[in-house]
């Protein structure tokens, strides 16, 4: 270390895994070295010294590489450029131990060797590259099997859970779904030409691993529509246990009453059940999702910038979801092309249905309407004249 | 000329996942028929051929360095076929097809210092952006204040003791690249002071009509300084949002006065009751680092308050719900004030329109 760091040397302390002890363990190198003595300053004056992006990044993309710089660059050179490398991960953030030393080796001849495994929209994260480093890091990337992520105005690197490689709830194949838009989508991907972001997440079950439905523009999220499956084995054995309580805590706490528990026995009227997965999650081995199975697609979740937060609401309430998953395609880029001409610069997918109305989307994109697409119909009597009107 | 140079090949997507699946994995994708938690930080899953999956899920404090990396790549290679995976809340998991390895695994874990648990009814680690580290709107420092909450909740990683499942979220702006709005408990970044506008760049750095549309109150409005075109700022009408700053770099908000709001009852899943946001309960506490004990209190009383008094299953939401958010900050001790009552474009959707109350203590009956 070049300087004494004593505040963010606090955070050495305690029993979860200390990110200054991580800093440290790189700061052989003089980026993060020069990294925590930025961070000690602004623990000292409370106060974040990053500027504002630049433009860098990387010939042909206009996303991946976001620009950084910090205002104490005299002081600290190493760390006066500090570029984000967003990469592309795998779905469902399955690595081998090889891969894995392979990315590390490069990022060592590159960068400052912090990473983030993985960021908040599940980029794989190289925290700290010079600006001169950008090309020749971006060529062994791309020799490794490796492509950028996506930045800016752009789709967003589409992400999901591990769905049907390690989970009995996964109503789709959320990776080889990921997969394909992954691919297909390269070129909105990387080079930005939407109103705002756009991001995909695809989660099995509703029980949402990642969070598609407040996080994602266009989220995909499993669900089936036979009845659940019900093991009588899986069931004696934890009615024999007495835990977990199944009347109290499993019958009672179905949103839709729609179960009977009497003498051992579970009864599930299916077509009252919404599909919630809590009896499924409360008794894991003796329910499960039934076995027509498929997604629901939902659009237009988000953080609260710009208008305030979102969450997806309800657009397809059945689709088989299977390769090549033409319908799912033809659906995004129908949405893309609606929300890139008429939609305002900075306004979300979820922000332009609002300001246009769902009635109007839906038509332009050639979806009918839906009564569960609503929480209810209109209570408002303002009805504009329009033209398929009798 | 140069020498032509073969075309660099472009947008060749991420790798093939495929590749890195464990062979136990590949031979039962989509085969899986249940699973157990036989201990906290350690998943099971059985397969329809009886072939068994253990997952050892350990917590990071997701800002790794490369010497930490090869050192899972090592402990993969020596205890899961070299095959690990991370979680979406930034948890590695290493994927064992031999039983034996478990304890081992677990012991080596600990010993490096990454625990294992963030399994079940537990609270498991807290997603987070990038704070002072490396972002240029934090309204505070992501790293340590998760770093210090989770110290502070330390028992509750490795245990699985509470009523649901608890996730805890840190944004350290409003632009939540946490997307912290849909958590148990949310710790939200705040700036508190409106932008401070450097009209001597702002003409050479930002588009006026772009920077004036960004703002959601109307609060910004062209001027011109000096005879140059500028932005000012209506301070009564600014909500602090930051949106001017992300399209103007002239426009910086950053203070050593901002501060982390507190936000509780939010959930993604649709177990139950439907997905929730989370809403206000602690408008402001004050940066203090390194520790910020401010909010680790706040935050350690509201997981208290909620194994206490939550039922088997029910979110933090959930439990609030029932038993009504005016009982809920009497029982947290938490002031309500005119910051509780939203302002923006929906808040007509939030206020109270029926008689249904449960009869409170604090009513001053009869004047």
């Amino acid at each position: 270390m070049k300087k004494p760091t004593p505040l963010v040397d606090e955070l050495e302390k305690g029993p979860w895994p200390s990110f200054v002890k991580e800093i440290k363990k790189s700061a052989d190198g003089p980026m993060a070295s020069d990294l925590l003595s930025v961070l000690e300053r602004s623990y000292d004056d409370k106060i974040g010294h990053w500027k504002h992006g630049g433009l860098v990044g990387v010939k042909g993309y206009g996303a991946g590489v976001i620009g950084r710089y910090n205002d104490l660059a005299g002081e600290f050179p190493d760390a006066a450029e500090f570029h984000t490398i967003r990469i592309n991960p795998p779905a469902g953030w399955f690595y081998t131990s090889d891969v894995l030393r392979q990315l590390c080796d490069i990022w060592e001849r590159h960068g400052s060797g912090l990473t983030n495994f993985h960021g908040a929209t599940g980029d794989a994260v190289f925290l700290g590259a010079k600006t001169v480093e950008l090309e020749p890091l971006f060529d062994e990337l791309l020799a490794a099997g490796f492509d950028l992520g996506g930045s800016g105005s752009a789709l967003r690197t589409p992400s999901c859970c591990c769905g049907k490689a390690r989970c009995e709830w996964a109503c789709f194949d959320t990776m080889a779904v990921t997969r394909e838009l992954t691919h297909v989508y390269q070129d909105e991907m990387h080079r930005p030409a939407f109103p705002y972001k756009f991001k995909i997440k695809a989660s099995g079950c509703p029980n949402d691993c990642v969070g598609a439905i407040a996080r994602s523009d266009l989220s995909i999220i499993g669900t089936w529509r036979d009845d659940i499956q019900i093991d009588k084995t899986g069931l004696a054995k934890y009615v024999a246990e007495g835990k977990p309580n199944i009347q109290r805590d499993v019958v009672e706490r179905c949103p839709t009453r729609c179960m009977r528990f009497a003498k051992g026995q579970l009864d599930i009227d299916n077509d009252e059940c919404v599909r919630c997965m809590h009896c499924i999650n409360a008794l894991p081995n003796a329910l499960a999702p039934g076995k027509d199975r498929g997604a629901m697609l939902l659009v237009g979740g988000k953080a609260p910038i710009l208008g305030g937060a979102l969450l997806s609401s309800l657009l397809v309430p059945f689709i088989k979801l299977e390769p090549p998953y033409e319908d799912i395609k033809e659906l995004l880029v129908a949405i893309w092309d609606l929300w890139s001409e008429h939609g305002k610069n900075r306004e979300r997918v979820g922000e332009f249905i609002q300001r246009i109305g769902l009635a109007n989307f839906l038509e332009q994109i050639g979806l009918d309407p839906q009564p569960e697409m609503v929480a209810h119909p209109r209570t408002n009597p303002y009805i504009a004249l329009h033209e398929d009107k009798p | 000329m140069p020498p032509a140079t073969i075309k660099r090949k472009t947008d060749i997507g991420p790798p093939d996942y495929q590749k890195f699946l464990p062979p136990i994995i590949q031979r039962n994708y989509g085969k899986w028929v249940r699973h157990e938690i036989p201990r906290p930080g350690v998943l099971v899953h059985t397969a329809e051929s009886g072939e068994k999956l253990y997952s050892v899920r350990a917590g990071s404090p997701r800002l790794l360095s490369i010497k930490t990396i090869r050192l899972f790549a090592a402990l993969a290679d020596e205890f899961s076929g070299g095959c690990l995976r991370f979680t979406s809340r930034n948890n590695v998991e290493f994927l064992l097809a031999d039983a034996g390895k478990v304890d081992p695994l677990i012991l080596r874990l600990e010993s490096e210092g990454y625990p294992v648990g963030g399994t079940g009814p537990s609270i498991t680690n807290i997603v987070h952006t990038q704070g002072w580290v490396h972002c240029h709107s934090a309204a505070s420092d992501a790293s340590g204040v998760v770093k210090s909450v989770m110290d502070e909740l330390f028992p509750y990683f490795g245990s699985m003791r509470l009523p649901a499942k608890l996730r805890i979220a840190f944004a350290c702006c409003l632009n939540m690249c946490g997307a912290v709005h849909c958590s148990d408990i949310a710790i939200l970044g705040l700036h508190r002071k409106p932008p401070k506008i450097n009209h001597g760049t702002l003409f050479k750095t930002c588009e006026i009509p772009t920077t004036v549309a960004s703002c959601p109150t109307g609060a910004v409005r062209p001027v011109t300084v000096d005879g140059k075109p500028s932005l000012e700022v209506i301070e009564g009408q600014c909500v602090l949002c930051g949106n001017c700053y992300t399209v103007c770099p002239s426009m910086p908000m950053n203070d050593p006065e901002d501060g982390v709001s507190i936000w509780v009852g939010g959930k993604v899943s649709n177990a139950r009751r439907e997905p929730m946001f989370s809403k206000l309960a602690i408008p402001f506490l004050p940066n203090t680092p390194p520790r910020w004990p401010e909010v680790t209190t706040a935050v350690k009383a509201l997981v208290e308050l909620y194994a206490a008094h939550a039922q088997p299953f029910e979110r933090m939401g959930e439990w609030i719900e029932r038993i009504g958010w005016p009982r809920f900050f009497r029982l947290a001790g938490i002031p309500f004030t005119r910051d509780h009552i939203d302002d923006f474009t929906h808040a007509g959707e939030t206020y109270k329109r029926s008689v249904h109350l449960r009869r409170s203590p604090a009513w001053n009956l009869g004047g």
